[in-house]
């Protein structure tokens, strides 16, 4: 027989809807990250006193190496693709789907979209754009396959990406190597066709200088960064804002309820992985566009996985992703030339590795703080009778 | 009984604070050796809290507790099991697949040379069962037995701990009727062999059956005292909402002959293949309320997910001219039904979304929440405070989360929400189950004035005085089948649930 049974809805994490300005939920809203930084701050000291090093020496050495505008500049180029990636990341999230196939996704979407770019003449604008639509669609294709086996099967989403990881890395080594690539000479790398001139995204340079910045040589601020911003807009928008949004968020926390309400979950899950994998295929771009011009065998892989990270303390707002994103590229960028003073340079993947980490347990203290505030406000307003005194 | 005066248990002044709030405010229970003796309030009485502080869960910030006489202090529920006193909770703390002897004895296992002494934790465990009347079979493993018996081995465990006063938290919310009777079966046992039982409950017509005395709480303070022997259900409630209420009666017929849901042949298989609705035919008219009885179990659940669309099933499902059997839950829901579901938390809300998104949920492609794709925020929000206004739900606000509210409050939500964009059916299932007794009359009024407005309403309910009072014609559910179809004006409780089990023959269809 069947119960009234007291389930508890796991929230998935992700920030509350914002609504009306409160005081202290902002509080607890900041609380979480400020405590896991400083979680992170302790844990990476012992490691660095482990290792034999003075933490102040390398922080102090981080700060200053990391804050030059040379740095900083990188450091927002480097946030860009970690960003796309965490949304993609994020977006599953929000509707309790994982989707760990962004690399997968993306490698194949920069490789066939190089060699799409390559291969055909277009004017300027249009050329950049069909690029970038190959890449969406490539991206979409693949997470699809996932949110089809998911539907019709029942296979998990997080076994099938992971699996389709592999076949996208192998499946991308093939083609490069057997029909896409192009010799050059004097390398032995393999590499798509290098764009034409027409689909190479413009920096941003021209920008940095309008508002009295000039960029070192050699550094430019990549164009993408504004695409990037308008997929968060985006993002935004369609999250919290439409109804299929809410349909996405409401199958997340519950997905019976949802069912109930009319969202047809299949439908759903398909959707919102042909979207995630969209937003995934666009990661390799920034490099594609403004930087390489072409895929070879020397593409920047991994930034599905840190995707993960950067989604999980962005709480799978775009904004807190942005900072996230951030956050995490300029951890990368500072610690750069640390061996200089014989510390390791993966110090950084630690920093960030526990930042995750006490995100996850400060998050999760902070929402058993805030659930104890919102039960106590509603008990002090509706028991006149019980209320009191002191 | 014997030496009376002194009692088993006392709590004296109790009170207890959380911040900005008093739950407990000089609560005073005296329980004798040997008596049932029943707790009684709405929702946010106090009664949980009061619970928690004699079971050494929370400490009270005054008052004093004394256990024969002895004046005790608890600092954790170790304590109280130290001094006799036991609780079985609501929800069942059983590891299923664990057998009765092996969860009776878990944390307390008797051993012998380090090894567990299974012979002496069986014999003990007879003794108990065959003393009290329990009937536990110490061998069976808990995920084969029904609810009764998991709340017997719940009961079992605690007198394996040496329990002499048993607090029983709403015993009788997850039972049926039969398993009811032998729970208060038990307690008589328990009585004869002098354990006390403090039995928290809101079902007034059960705690008159079984208690020897009634102690009413409302707002955090004790009322009264009475012997249950001197007073009916009704001067309970009235004590328990402090003032007169209404019952659930529906009187004037508001009737039609015009149907509004019809279903023919209607068949849900299970993914075995076997029928667990078979063949129903029913029809609701405008301003009719039909109530389908029966056993939990029965299909109930499966014919109410068949007509919302959530399961797959045959036959033909018909509201006014549309025929809806082909159409998705959306489809359904938006051509005009409403539905309250069973279990609110796990189908009707988003528990940690604030209210107003929750009055979204299910009508999140119509106005007033939406704007072609987008999301009407402003809409949604000034509707979901008419709901709070009409549907009278306690809050502070409608950025709170609907896991903030009371069960009453959220349920009050739910049916105003189901209510509105004017549906032509309600489905209610069991539409007042786990909400106070202010809350019920405020639901059993909702569901009369949609009645009133020309809906139909298909009722389900395990609560027999409910649908009778209720329902305009009361149909009976068996083995996934309709067996019979009852007139509420010469129907009662005793009549309907032998008809339940199938006594009354399965001609009168």
């Amino acid at each position: 027989m069947s119960l009234l049974t007291e389930e508890r809805q796991e929230p998935v994490p992700v920030a509350p809807t914002p609504s009306r300005f409160d005081p202290r939920r902002l509080l607890l809203a900041v609380a979480a990250p400020l405590l896991a930084a400083l979680v992170a701050l302790a844990v990476s000291s012992v490691a660095l006193i482990a290792s034999g090093s003075n933490p102040f020496t390398v922080y102090a050495r981080m700060l200053s190496e990391g804050t030059t505008l040379r740095s900083l500049l990188i450091t927002v180029n480097n946030a860009v693709p970690l960003y796309l990636s965490a949304l993609a990341v994020a977006l599953g999230f929000r509707m309790g789907l994982f989707n760990i196939g962004v690399q997968g996704q993306y490698q194949l979407a920069a490789l066939l979209a190089a060699a799409a770019g390559a291969a055909v003449t277009l004017p300027g604008p249009l050329h950049i754009a069909f690029v970038i639509v190959v890449a969406m669609a490539v991206g979409a294709l693949w997470a699809g396959v996932a949110g089809v086996l998911k539907t019709a099967r029942g296979v998990s989403e997080v076994i099938s990406t992971i699996m389709l990881n592999v076949i996208a890395g192998g499946l991308a080594a093939y083609l490069l190597t057997t029909y896409l690539q192009e010799r050059v000479e004097g390398s032995n790398n393999s590499r798509t066709p290098l764009l034409p001139e027409s689909a190479r995204l413009p920096d941003l340079d021209g920008l940095l200088l309008a508002v009295g910045i000039e960029p070192p040589q050699g550094t430019r601020l990549g164009g993408f960064l504004v695409v990037a911003i308008v997929v968060g807009v985006l993002y935004a928008l369609v999250v919290s804002r439409s109804r299929f949004g809410f349909e996405l968020r409401a199958t997340g926390l519950n997905p019976s309820a949802a069912v109930a309400a009319g969202v047809d979950a299949k439908r759903m899950t398909v959707v919102t992985m042909l979207l995630s994998g969209a937003i995934a295929g666009m990661v390799g771009l920034p490099q594609l566009l403004g930087q390489s011009y072409s895929y070879g065998l020397d593409f920047q892989t991994g930034l599905g996985f840190t995707g993960i990270g950067v989604a999980l303390l962005g709480r799978g707002s775009p904004v807190g992703i942005a900072f996230a994103a951030l956050l995490f590229a300029f951890l990368e960028r500072s610690s750069a030339t640390l061996q200089r003073i014989d510390v390791p340079t993966e110090i950084y993947v630690i920093m960030q590795g526990s930042i995750v980490l006490s995100v996850v347990v400060a998050y999760e203290a902070v929402r058993r703080a805030g659930v104890a505030q919102a039960e106590r406000a509603v008990r002090r307003a509706t028991e006149p009778g019980a209320a009191v005194d002191a | 009984m014997t030496d009376d005066v002194e009692p088993v248990v006392r709590l004296e002044g109790i009170t207890k604070r959380f911040p900005g709030v008093v739950a407990n405010r000089d609560v005073a229970l005296a329980v004798q050796r040997g008596e049932v003796h029943a707790v009684v309030g709405e929702n946010g009485a106090g009664k949980s809290t009061l619970m928690k502080i004699l079971y050494g869960m929370q400490r009270p910030d005054e008052g004093s507790i004394s256990v024969d006489g002895q004046p005790v202090r608890f600092s954790n529920p170790g304590d109280a099991i130290a001094a006799g006193i036991g609780m079985v909770h609501q929800h069942f703390m059983l590891a299923d697949n664990l057998t009765v002897l092996e969860n009776v004895v878990l944390g307390a296992e008797p051993t012998r040379r380090g090894m567990l002494d299974v012979g002496a934790a069986r014999a003990k465990i007879l003794d108990l069962s065959g003393r009290y009347g329990l009937g536990v079979d110490p061998d069976a493993l808990v995920e084969d037995l029904g609810v009764g018996d998991r709340q017997r081995v719940e009961i079992l465990k605690v007198l394996y701990r040496g329990a002499r006063v048993l607090i029983l938290d709403e015993p009788t919310a997850v039972l049926v009727p039969q398993e009811v009777d032998e729970l208060f079966a038990s307690l008589t046992g328990l009585r004869a062999e002098g354990v006390s039982v403090i039995f928290i409950s809101h079902k007034l017509d059960e705690v008159l059956r079984v208690a020897d005395s009634v102690t009413v709480l409302r707002q955090g303070t004790t009322v009264t005292t009475v012997a249950a022997a001197s007073v009916t259900a009704r001067q309970l409630a009235e004590l328990m909402v402090g003032s007169a209420l209404p019952t659930p009666e529906t009187r004037e017929s508001t009737v039609t002959d015009v149907v509004e849901l019809d279903v023919q042949g209607l068949t849900v298989r299970n993914p075995a293949g076997r029928a667990v609705v078979e063949d129903v035919t029913l029809r609701v008219r405008r301003g009719e309320v039909v109530g389908i009885a029966g056993v939990e179990g029965n299909g109930q659940v499966e014919l109410v997910e068949a007509l919302l669309g959530l399961r797959a099933s045959t036959g033909v499902v018909r509201l006014g001219d549309r025929d809806l059997s082909a159409l998705s839950t959306r489809e359904r829901r938006e051509s005009g039904i409403g539905y309250v579901p069973e279990d609110r938390h796990r189908q009707g809300l988003l528990l940690s979304a604030p209210l107003w998104e929750n009055r979204i949920l299910g009508h999140q492609r119509r106005k007033p929440n939406a704007k072609g794709p987008w999301i009407d925020r402003r809409g949604a929000r000034a509707d979901t405070e008419r709901i709070v206004r009409e549907y009278g739900v306690r809050t502070p606000g409608i950025d709170v989360p609907a896991f903030a509210l009371s069960g009453g409050n959220q349920q009050k939500l739910v049916i105003g929400r189901e209510m509105s964009d004017s549906p032509s059916l309600l489905v209610a299932s069991h539409p007042t189950r786990g909400v106070d007794v202010g809350a019920q009359a405020a639901v059993w009024d909702h569901i009369r004035a949609a009645r009133r407005d020309g809906l139909a309403v298909l009722l389900v309910s395990a609560d027999l005085e409910e649908l009778i009072g209720l329902s305009d014609t009361l149909v009976v559910m068996l083995r996934g089948r309709l067996v019979a179809t009852l007139d509420p004006a010469t129907t009662t409780p005793e009549s309907l649930g032998s008809a339940m089990t199938g006594a009354a023959g399965e001609g009168a269809a």
